[in-house]
Formats: structure tokens, sequence, C-alpha cells
């Protein structure tokens, strides 16, 4: 494999550690794991605990892909293997 | 207008719209009927894959079971809607830049084993095959509750329709009809949880509205749920968890690694023009399905709401829900209550003959509750509703005008028909592509396979019809199981196959055998061997969840988990893949170069 490869796949699986982790943190965290400590804080009329399991990771992850889909544009251009 | 009419109208409208579809999406050549020519824009794949994903199980059942099981839910909230987080960042931009028209084709190439693809194709066909007897037995739900024919008329007329877009369109006509039927199921969805909104909270729109204040108090809609439920002796809703902690967690990332590897999902991928779009065009399909995944949760706790309301006077008004006068008298519940009576969906029964409705959970371990309906002489609860009614009859619990119930009928409807056809899809292109051009056939030539695909949708459509016909006694299981297998087998594999330049075939193969073998083995374990009655033996493995207390709906995470440490443990003892085979994984890893989906193998 060449250095613009290697380099490139890098890139894109430290891209991915991120995410990943935000994606672990707002479902598997905050809506299950830590869901009692965060159900004392209050998002209007929802403990925010429930708020990340019914609605708040949800729009978590539409963010963390549309991140994704512009970060990993990026990284094609920087490496040049974009597609024509 | 009478509602009987206004139905019809209605979902006669929109099967017209779907034939029209239908005569105009016509596919010509392979490309067309496997992966729809591969130009489909991203934002419209992205609304086909909303449709072709949210099935009737989502439609109709999802809010239900949330009602019932209150913060629990949110593992059905969270892990079909994460997935897509997978699906977009693990599998899908790599798959399209493979550029073949099916999930098994990429197996098989990559693991340069006919075997390999062999055992891709038996996981797809089951996983697939199983989740398709739920949507034609959901077709003959909506049609015999709404239209008034029997279940067995309803999926016949389903039949037709899919078979007039899916045989004559493939994945062209799916596409177009799906991007119709995602409209049509949306508005159904979303617009009676509007006027719920409204009517309870004031704000029109229902995530918000489940987050505020009730009308005319300062007390928030979910804290008066909470108290209500509580006070009845159910679970509070904001807290009561699905099993375990680690259940909740083990059966989260199943559905989510369970949806990412759902073939019939990934093949929507192959229809978009570049990688660069496959990537965005998840992203769009998340939030085509987040409207009606963030609208769920609002449309449970509201109508579970509503319907202590309807039978319990005080719930609205305040003071002693165990007051005699609170429960409402037999014979002046609404007439909604009488309709869904007929259906069986709703039951009631008056055990304490004292002529009103009780409806509270009489086996509560709360002494408190249960004391309370002891001194007020309730002999029981005398209410019993199907989790199914919290959407289909939404509408009337509130109240709202026939069309709206008509549209509701047309929006279960397209849901189960957009599933179906996805389904179809993945197992007449795994039949024709991957086994008769694969493995029997592999000089045919283009015009055959397309014929050779029309044919094997047909047939396919047929077996999916006598499965929602004769549904066999498993049917109940069958979604726990289409997952399990697409999270233990297939998308390890795939990943595997992306992820690690190493990975060789003896692993992958030995990894998707043992992933299927557990998963099966600990389903089977509870539900009986092929779900046949009184074949399982369950405590020949300890007892019931006996694994850390996780279910059987939530083992394949743990299916997955072995898949990938046996692969990698066979990978390490035996060679290497070959030279070009790495140099196919290293192609495959870079969006450069990329083509239009073909089929040659």
């Amino acid at each position: 494999m060449d250095d613009v490869s290697k380099g490139y796949w890098s890139a894109t699986l430290g891209l991915l550690g991120k995410i990943l982790a935000i994606w672990f943190l707002v479902s598997f965290g905050a809506g299950i794991l830590f869901v009692d400590a965060l159900n004392g804080i209050k998002l209007g009329g929802y403990p925010l605990g429930f708020w990340f399991a019914h609605q708040g990771s949800i729009y978590v992850f539409i963010a963390l892909i549309f991140y994704y889909a512009k970060a990993m544009g990026d990284i094609d251009r920087r490496f040049d293997v974009h597609e024509d | 207008m009478d509602l009987q009419t206004t139905i019809y109208l209605f979902v006669g409208a929109s099967f017209a719209l779907y034939i029209g579809i239908a005569i105009w999406a016509r596919a010509g050549s392979t490309s067309e009927f496997y992966a729809a020519g591969g130009s489909v824009p991203p934002v419209m794949n992205g609304m086909a894959t909303a449709a072709d994903w949210m099935s009737a199980a989502s439609f109709i059942s999802m809010a239900g079971l949330i009602a019932n099981m209150g913060y629990g839910g949110g593992l059905f909230l969270m892990g079909w809607t994460g997935g897509y987080v997978l699906l977009a960042m693990l599998l899908a931009p790599y798959l399209r830049k493979f550029g073949k028209f099916t999930v098994p084709q990429f197996i098989g190439d990559r693991f340069y084993s006919k075997s390999a693809s062999t055992i891709a194709v038996v996981c797809l066909l089951t996983a697939s095959l199983t989740y398709i007897i739920g949507q034609m037995t959901g077709v003959g739900v909506a049609f015999s509750r709404f239209l008034g024919v029997s279940s067995d008329t309803g999926i016949y007329i389903g039949m037709a329709i899919v078979f007039a877009y899916a045989v004559f369109g493939g994945m062209k006509g799916i596409t177009y009809t799906q991007v119709a039927q995602y409209c049509v199921l949306i508005a159904a969805y979303i617009i009676p949880a509007i006027f719920i909104s409204l009517s309870l909270t004031g704000n029109p729109i229902p995530q918000l509205g489940l987050g505020s204040t009730m009308s005319g108090s300062d007390m928030s809609l979910l804290a008066k749920l909470d108290q209500v439920v509580v006070d009845l002796g159910f679970g509070k809703y904001t807290t009561t968890t699905a099993g375990s902690t680690l259940n909740m967690f083990v059966y989260t990332m199943s559905l989510m690694i369970g949806t990412a590897g759902l073939p019939h999902v990934i093949m929507r991928f192959f229809t978009v023009p570049t990688v660069a779009a496959a990537r965005s065009s998840a992203g769009w399909a998340l939030v085509f399905i987040a409207l009606l995944y963030t609208t769920a949760p609002a449309v449970a706790a509201m109508a579970k709401l509503n319907l202590h309301a309807t039978v319990n006077t005080a719930v609205i008004k305040g003071g002693d829900l165990y007051a005699p006068e609170a429960s409402i008298k037999a014979d002046e519940r609404p007439d909604w209550m009488k309709r869904w009576e007929k259906t069986g969906l709703l039951k009631f029964e008056d055990k304490n003959g004292d002529g009103r409705i009780q409806y509270y959970n009489d086996k509560t371990k709360n002494a408190d509750a249960k004391g309370k309906a002891e001194a007020a002489g309730w002999k029981g609860n005398e209410l019993t509703v199907n989790a199914d009614i919290i959407v289909l009859a939404n509408p009337e619990i509130a109240l709202l005008p026939n069309w709206v119930i008509a549209l509701v009928a047309a929006g279960g409807l397209a849901a189960a028909l957009s599933t179906a056809a996805g389904l179809l899809m993945a197992i007449s292109a795994a039949v024709s592509h991957d086994l008769v051009k694969g493995v029997f056939a592999p000089n045919i030539s283009e015009k055959n396979e397309l014929l050779a695909g029309k044919i094997s949708m047909a047939v396919a459509v047929v077996v999916a019809g006598y499965l929602g016909l004769n549904p066999p006694g498993f049917a109940a299981g069958t979604v726990a199981l289409a997952f399990g297998i697409a999270a233990s087998s297939l998308f390890p594999a795939i990943m595997m196959g992306i992820f690690s330049k190493k990975m060789n075939k003896e692993g992958a193969m030995a990894g998707m055998l043992a992933g299927l073998f557990v998963t099966l083995f600990y389903v089977f374990a509870h539900k009986g061997i092929f779900f046949i009655k009184g074949t399982d033996f369950v405590e020949m493995i300890g007892g019931a969840n006996s694994f850390f207390g996780i279910t059987p709906e939530a083992f394949g995470a743990i299916g997955a988990l072995v898949n990938f440490i046996v692969a990698f443990a066979v990978d390490k003892v035996t060679k290497e893949p070959p030279e070009h085979i790495q140099h196919m994984v290293e192609s495959v890893r870079i969006p450069r170069g990329s083509k239009l989906v073909d089929g040659a193998h």
C-alpha cells in the first residue's frame, strides 16, 4: 500500500472513531447507562435521560451522518482520491 | 360522506397512483431492474429507503409498543435509527464503490468463494422471507380493519398491486412507488399526531408537545402521565426499563447492527450515482425516518393518556381515580370502542358487575395501588387493549374527522406494501443474480437474466402471498429472527470484508456460520426448533434468558460478537487471502474510479 492510501485510510479511521464515540455516548451513554443521573435534569417537560432515549439521540445521529459525509468529502479531496 | 366511502376513496386514489408509477417506470435492462439504472438522486433515494425500511411494524405497532413499555421502548427508537450511522459509515459507501448488484455478490467476490456467497444467499433468503410474512399479514390486517373485506381478499389485492410495479418495474418501479408511499405514510402518521398534540398541549409540533405542559394546567404532560399510570399500578412511564439495563443495552445494539445488515436496505444504496451520494443519501434516509420516529413517542404517550382519560374522568379533572363515579359507565362508552371491540383488538368485561369500566394494572406490586383498588371494590382489570390500537384507532380516540381515519388506512397499507416490495427485490435479485447467473448459468444473456429476474420476482410475490395467507405458527417470532440473522451473519462479514484486508475466506465463512449458529440456538431454545411448538429446550440452557438475562430478541449482538471472534481466530491459523483480493479491498476503500453498478461476475 502506498503512502497516500495509508494516510487516507488512517484519516478515515480517525474520523470514524470520533463519530462512533459520539454515537455511543448519546445513545448507549446518555440514553441507557447514565439515564438515571440525567433524568435529574429537566429539558422543558422532558427528563433529560428520557429525552435522549426517545428524541435526542436520533437528532444527533442525523447530524453525525451529514457531518461524516462532509468531512469524508474533505478527506477525499485532501488526499486527491475524490470522484471526478 | 360516510367513513367507509371516504376510506375507499383514499385507498383507491393511493393505489391508482402506485399503478400509474408502475406503468411509467418499467425496467428495460438488468441495470434498471436491479439498481434503477444507478441514477436515483440521493434525496429521493433517502425517501425510498425510509419507506423501504419503515414497515407495518414501524407504522402500526411501534407507538403501541412504546406506549406499553414507556422509557424502555426507546430501544426501538435508538436501535432502528442508530443503525443508519453504522450503515452510512461502515458499509454503504464501500459497497457502492464495489459496484455490484447484490450483497451476496460482494461476499462471494471479496472472499473469493462461491460457498461464501451461497451462505450469504441462504442468510438473506431466511431473513427476508421471515420479514415479509409480517408485511403480508399487515396488509391483510389493514384491509380487514378498514375496508370491511376479509383479510385474505386484502392480501390478494396487495399481491396484485405489488406484482404490477415490482415484476415489471424491478428496482426502478419499486424506487419511485416507494417515494410516493413515503409521502402517503408520513402524512398519515403526522397529521393525527399534530391534532392530538394541539388538543392536549396547545403545541402543534408533537416532538415539542411531548415536552410541554398540559393545556389549562401547569403540569407537564409526561409528569401527568407518570402520575396517572403509577396511581393505577402501572410502571412509571419515563423510567420503566426493558428488562435489565444490560438487556436494554444489548437489545439496542442488536437492532442497530441488524438494521445495518439487512440486505433490502443495503441494496437501496446501489441505486445512487456516486460514493459521495451514498454517504449523504443515508443521512437523508435518516431525516425522513426520524420524522416518524421522533413523532412516535409523542403519539405513544399522548394516546396512552387519552385512553386513560376516556375511561376515567378523573384523569383530566383531577381528583381520585378510584372514586366510583370517575370510571365511565359501560353503556356510555364512546362508539369507537364498540367498533374496535368487534375486531377483538379491544375487549371489555365487567368483572365486578358495577356497569362501569375499570382500567388498571391488577397484577401490580405497588401496595398503595393494590390497596386502593381493593378498597374501591375493583375485581380485576376490565379493559384489554391490543398495542396496534394506539395508531390505528388514534384518530377516533381523539375524535378527528373521517378523512384523517381514511388517511391512516392508506398510510398503513403504504408502509406494508413498500417494505414488502423492497424485500421481494432483495429475494429475487439473490435468486436470479446470485443463484441463476452466479451458480447455475454463468453465461446467461442480459435479456434472459432480466427475464429470470422478473420470473423469480413473480414467484417471490406468490410465495410471500401464500405465507401471508397461511402464516406459519411462528409468525410472531420472525422479526427477531430476521434481525438476529442480519446482525450475526451478514453485518460482520461485510464489515470485515472492507475493514480487514487480511480476512480470508475460511475466517469469514467460519464466522458467519458460528454467529448464525449461536443466534439460532438461543432463539430456538426459547421458541422451539424452527419455531415448532414443543421443541423448545430452554431448560437445557438453564432457563429463560439464562445468558446474563438477555432475551432471545436481543441476542443478535452476541451472535455478531461470536462471528467476529471466530473469524479472527480462524483467520490467524489459515493462509492469508491472495494478492489480488487485497488490492481489491484497497480499491474499494477509495472513492475514485467509482462507476455505475453492473452485474459482471
